[in-house]
Order: C-alpha cells, then sequence, then structure tokens
C-alpha cells in the first residue's frame, strides 16, 4: 500500500492542503472549502457511474434532499447541527433507496430521465411551497459551522478525506469488484452468483449517504440554503463534468476534478460571462482528447497496482 | 369559450413541441445519440433568426433563412466535432460511448448558451414573426402567427414523412435505424447516413428554434428547459418512434395548456414530469414504442 501510486500522489497533496491556511488567504481558503465540498459530491457520484455503472443526471436530487432537510430542521425546530446533519444524511439515503428503485428496472437513459426528473420535481416543489422552503431566495440558518475560515476549511478538509477514504477504499474491496461487474454486464454477474440487486441498492444508499452530508455540511458553511446552490441541475452538470474530467472509476480522480473546476472557475471570473464558456471548452476538449481524466492518465501510467 | 382557447393554444404549442423531438428522435433512432445541446442550438436558431431579421434589418424571412442555417451548421459541427470522434476514439470502451456522447453534446450545449448569452445578453428575445394580424377561429382571437406555427410544424413533419418512406434515400436512414451492419453490408456508406441525419435534424431544429421565437420568445437561459421538455416527450413517446413522440408531444402540450389555464402557470411543468416518472416506471419503453 505504501508504495502504490495513488498513495504516493494523494498523502503529499493532502500533507500540502492541511499546511495551506498557514500560507494563504481567507479567500482562497473559502474557495477550497466549497471545493471540497463539491469534491465529495463528485466522488459519491462517481461511485455510482464508474462503479455501477449508473448515470445519474441528478446528483443535485440527492445533495438538495440532504441539504434541504438539515436546514428546515434547523431554521424552524432549532435541532442543533449535528443532528441536522445525521437526519439530512439519512433522508438523502432515503431519497437514494426511491431512486434506486427504477434504476433496478430501467436501464440508460430512461434511468438518466428519472433522475433528471427528480431534480425537476424537488425544485417545483421547493420554490411551489416558497413560503415554508423560501423558495428561489433560499432559507437562512441560524446556525454556522464556524465563522472563522481555517476551522471551516478543516473540518472540508477532513470531511473529504475521510469520505474520500471511504469511498476509495470500498471501490478497492471485493464488494467495489462485484459493483463494477454488475455495473459492466449484470447478467453475467448475477449468473455467477452475486447479488446485483442488493449491490446497486447498496451503491446508491452510499453515494446518497455521502451526497446529502456533504450537502448539509455544505449548507452549514454557506450560512444559507438555496435552490441555486444545492438544487439546480447546474449544480449537477458541474459534479458530473468534475466526476468525468479527474477520470471516472478512480473516486480520487473525482476530487481533483471538483477542485480544478471550481478552482478554474474563480481564476477565469475576469472574464465575466465567458468563464463558464472557456470551463466547458476546457472540459470538452479533455473528454475528446484524454477520456480518461486527468488521474485516470496520471495512475495509468505508472502501471496497475 | 376557455375550452376552445385551451384547444387552440394546445393545438399550436403541442405542435411546436411534436416538430422539436422529431429532430431529437430521429437522431436516436438512426444513429442511437442523445443530442443533449437540442435545446440551445433551438437557441441559437431563434436568436439569430431574431437577430437578422431585426437588430440587422434584413426582414422576418430572410432572418428564418439564417436562424435554419445558423442551426444546420451547429448540428454539422455538434455530429463532425463531438459525436463522431466519440464514437471513433479506441481509447473510450465502447459501453461508456453513450455517456461520454452525452457529457459531451451537454458542454457543447453549456457552451452554445454562454456564447449567445455573451454575444447577445440573455435577454427574452422575440423573432419578429413571418405574418401579421390575427384571425378569430370559432371567437377565439387567434393570432396568425399561432396558425402558421402549426401549419409550418405539420409541413415539415409531413415532409420528413415523405422523405423517409417514399425516396430510396429515405428508406435508407429507415434501414441504418433497423440494421446498420445490413446496411453497411449492402454497400452503404453508414457515415454518408449519419451526416444526411444530422442535416435534417439541423433543419428541423432550426425551424423548431425559429417558430419558437416568434410564438413565445427565447432567452439563452432556456437551452437546458427545452433539451428537457424534448427528451420526456421523446422518452414519453417510446425512445426513437416518431408517431410516438408525435403523439407525446401532444399530450405534454395539452397537459400544460390545461394546468397553466385552470391551475395556475406556475405550475405548468408538474402534472407532466408526474405522468413521466409513472410511464416510466409502468411501462418504460414508452407509450407507442417497441422494447
Amino acid at each position: 500500500m505504501l508504495r502504490s501510486r495513488t498513495f504516493q500522489i494523494v498523502v503529499p497533496a493532502l500533507l500540502v492542503m492541511a499546511l495551506l491556511p498557514l500560507g494563504v488567504g481567507g479567500y482562497i481558503l473559502g474557495l477550497l472549502t466549497l471545493a471540497y465540498y463539491y469534491a465529495v459530491f463528485a466522488m459519491s457520484w462517481d461511485l455510482l457511474f464508474g462503479f455501477a455503472g449508473e448515470v445519474n443526471f441528478g446528483p443535485s436530487f440527492l445533495i438538495g434532499v440532504g441539504a434541504y432537510t438539515a436546514a428546515l430542521l434547523n431554521h424552524y425546530w432549532m435541532w442543533p447541527i449535528p443532528a441536522c446533519l445525521v437526519a439530512g444524511a439519512i433522508a438523502a439515503v432515503i431519497g437514494g433507496a426511491v431512486l434506486a428503485v427504477p434504476a433496478l428496472r430501467l436501464t440508460g437513459p430512461y434511468f438518466g430521465l428519472v433522475t433528471l426528473v427528480a431534480v425537476l420535481l424537488l425544485q417545483n416543489m421547493l420554490v411551489l411551497f416558497a413560503g415554508i422552503t423560501g423558495g428561489e431566495i433560499g432559507l437562512d440558518l441560524p446556525d454556522v459551522l464556524s465563522i472563522d475560515d481555517s476551522t471551516n476549511y478543516y473540518y472540508a478538509l477532513a470531511f473529504m478525506t475521510v469520505s474520500g477514504g471511504i469511498l476509495f477504499g470500498l471501490s478497492r474491496s471485493p464488494v467495489g469488484l462485484i459493483l463494477q461487474a454488475s455495473g459492466q454486464d449484470a447478467i453475467e454477474a448475477a449468473a455467477l452468483g452475486f447479488n446485483v440487486a442488493k449491490h446497486k441498492m447498496a451503491a446508491f444508499c452510499i453515494s446518497a449517504f455521502f451526497s446529502g452530508l456533504a450537502g448539509a455540511m455544505l449548507i452549514f458553511y454557506l450560512g444559507t440554503a438555496s435552490v441555486g446552490t444545492v438544487v439546480d441541475i447546474a449544480v449537477g452538470v458541474n459534479v458530473i463534468i468534475a466526476a468525468v474530467l479527474g477520470g471516472r472509476r478512480t473516486i480520487i480522480g473525482a476530487a481533483v476534478g471538483a477542485i480544478f473546476l471550481i478552482g478554474a472557475g474563480e481564476i477565469l471570473r475576469p472574464l465575466g460571462q465567458l468563464s463558464t464558456f472557456v470551463v466547458s471548452a476546457v472540459a470538452l476538449v479533455v473528454i475528446l482528447f484524454f477520456p480518461s481524466g486527468f488521474m485516470g492518465r496520471l495512475l495509468q501510467s505508472g502501471g496497475r497496482e | 369559450m376557455l375550452a376552445l382557447q385551451i384547444l387552440i393554444d394546445g393545438f399550436a404549442i403541442s405542435s411546436l413541441y411534436a416538430l422539436g423531438a422529431t429532430g431529437f428522435t430521429l437522431i436516436f433512432g438512426v444513429s442511437g445519440v442523445l443530442n443533449l445541446s437540442h435545446g440551445a442550438i433551438m437557441v441559437v436558431a431563434a436568436v439569430i433568426a431574431w437577430w437578422v431579421a431585426g437588430t440587422f434589418g434584413a426582414g422576418p424571412y430572410l432572418g428564418a433563412l439564417a436562424g435554419v442555417a445558423a442551426s444546420l451548421a451547429c448540428a454539422f459541427f455538434t455530429y463532425r466535432v463531438i459525436v463522431r470522434p466519440i464514437q471513433n476514439s479506441p481509447s473510450i470502451p465502447r459501453e461508456e460511448k453513450e455517456i461520454f456522447v452525452l457529457t459531451g453534446t451537454l458542454l457543447w450545449g453549456i457552451m452554445l448558451q454562454e456564447a449567445i448569452a455573451y454575444l447577445f445578453t440573455n435577454n427574452p428575445k422575440t423573432v419578429r414573426p413571418l405574418v401579421e394580424g390575427v384571425v378569430m377561429i370559432a371567437g377565439v382571437r387567434t393570432p396568425w402567427n399561432e396558425v402558421l406555427t402549426a401549419v409550418l410544424s405539420w409541413a415539415a413533419i409531413g415532409l420528413l414523412y415523405l422523405l423517409v418512406n417514399r425516396t430510396r434515400t429515405g428508406k435508407s436512414l429507415l434501414a441504418a435505424s433497423m440494421n446498420p451492419r445490413g446496411l453497411t453490408l449492402l454497400g452503404f456508406e453508414l457515415s454518408n447516413i449519419y451526416v444526411l441525419v444530422w442535416a435534417i435534424y439541423g433543419v428541423l431544429a432550426g425551424i423548431a428554434g425559429v417558430l419558437l421565437g416568434a410564438f413565445l420568445g427565447v432567452s439563452s437561459d432556456n437551452a437546458g428547459v427545452l433539451t428537457a421538455s424534448a427528451f420526456s416527450i421523446v422518452v414519453l413517446g417510446g425512445l426513437g418512434s416518431v408517431p410516438g413522440s408525435l403523439f407525446a408531444a401532444y399530450v405534454v402540450g395539452y397537459l400544460e395548456t390545461m394546468t397553466a389555464y385552470l391551475i395556475s402557470p406556475s405550475i405548468r411543468t408538474v402534472p407532466v414530469l408526474l405522468l413521466l416518472v409513472a410511464v416510466v416506471y409502468v411501462r418504460p419503453q414508452g407509450l407507442l414504442g417497441r422494447r
């Protein structure tokens, strides 16, 4: 394990990230904090797509369910933050199980559409019941994680490291292999005696758990829950782009892609409206010419572990 | 009175939906590609038509023509620069081509949308209609433009029907959707057929975009919603089935119009989404689709 390529890349990178607050200002820390939460979104999505083979067009459904559950509990019933986080994650897992039911029956574009519709319905509901949910403006939260930039940064970094570690370990475990087999050829995997339905269901619940938890953490970092930050289709699109950009089926690549995406969006901000154009163009070029993404390339060149 | 109003308005909007979804389903049927830049291409057509007709001052007819030409160019570009390289790429495994095409066209759609927003701002734009004035249909004041929208949509769909069923080229399209390998064995160049399909698609999406721009007005922010509605209609009707899409377009069009008139315009799309989820659960192949 100590000699593996992934390990050699990840540990120094994490060390640098842990030391960053000593050297850089609050602005960059805030940016990275956001990026780390996105990294968890992207890694959870990669577990579903890269391993279980399910194209979830609506990662923001799971994120949004987790975030809004936490937000409503905190706003109306003044639940403490940890309880809200747990409730958000549980709600997201229930959402994930609901999504998994069609996934077990439908394939490809049909499933993709159901996930897309799930997001649109959630968004419509939030806007429709604007009196309770705050609608487009959002719901402000009485509690926040911390008002200190470094503390927030460390919360996000720790959360990303732990989630990433669990998701990565899972993907390399026998369960990950079975998932990968079910994703590539469900019939053959079933013929070999693996319970495809059970494994896929588990993948959905795990993905939902981390998405929902990250969504809930994110809103407690931002201090407000709004459709634009946790539910909008654009959020989901960014998550998908990040995961594909970083390299599918690598988990860690998804995190790299997310940090790159958030960073690039910020660096290009002076371009104004054109920044999204440039980010999309870069992502398109990567997809066309380096389909295995940043990490896929890096890991492949070092050979198999 | 209200019933008639719903009937007429619903018919016009449904015809437009039908036209928009036909091109989308045609591409899927023949080459298995779901083009997520669909909405953005329609927006490009509408905005270019608006610009050429209005700001540039070339009149509505030249404007419409320019819009369709722009959409055709975008469709070609989508195929040659994004879809075909991904399909031919040796480093993408076959079972993952689909997601790469989806992601690629999605990104391309965002690029088009952002480019339009940058060049022409994202304010809603209404294309100058080809004909002005209103007509009374059974006592309902209807703009001529609304009539024209329905007529042109159906004319385009009718021409497509004739092309596919009555000409040799069209029959090769049909054959490509059934058995591409067999067609190649008979000496047809598959890539030519794909180029043709994308050309037809470009024209259909262009007409739909220009008509939409004249009927309801278009902003670059609509691109995503337009793609989603074409996608829903096509899945509702059965992926790859053109009659299914036409039927589904009317179901969606009327359901939306009825919701907007009878309940509230703010939940216009909700019943459609619920219907879609129900259909996909109970009958995943769509209303008229075959497995």
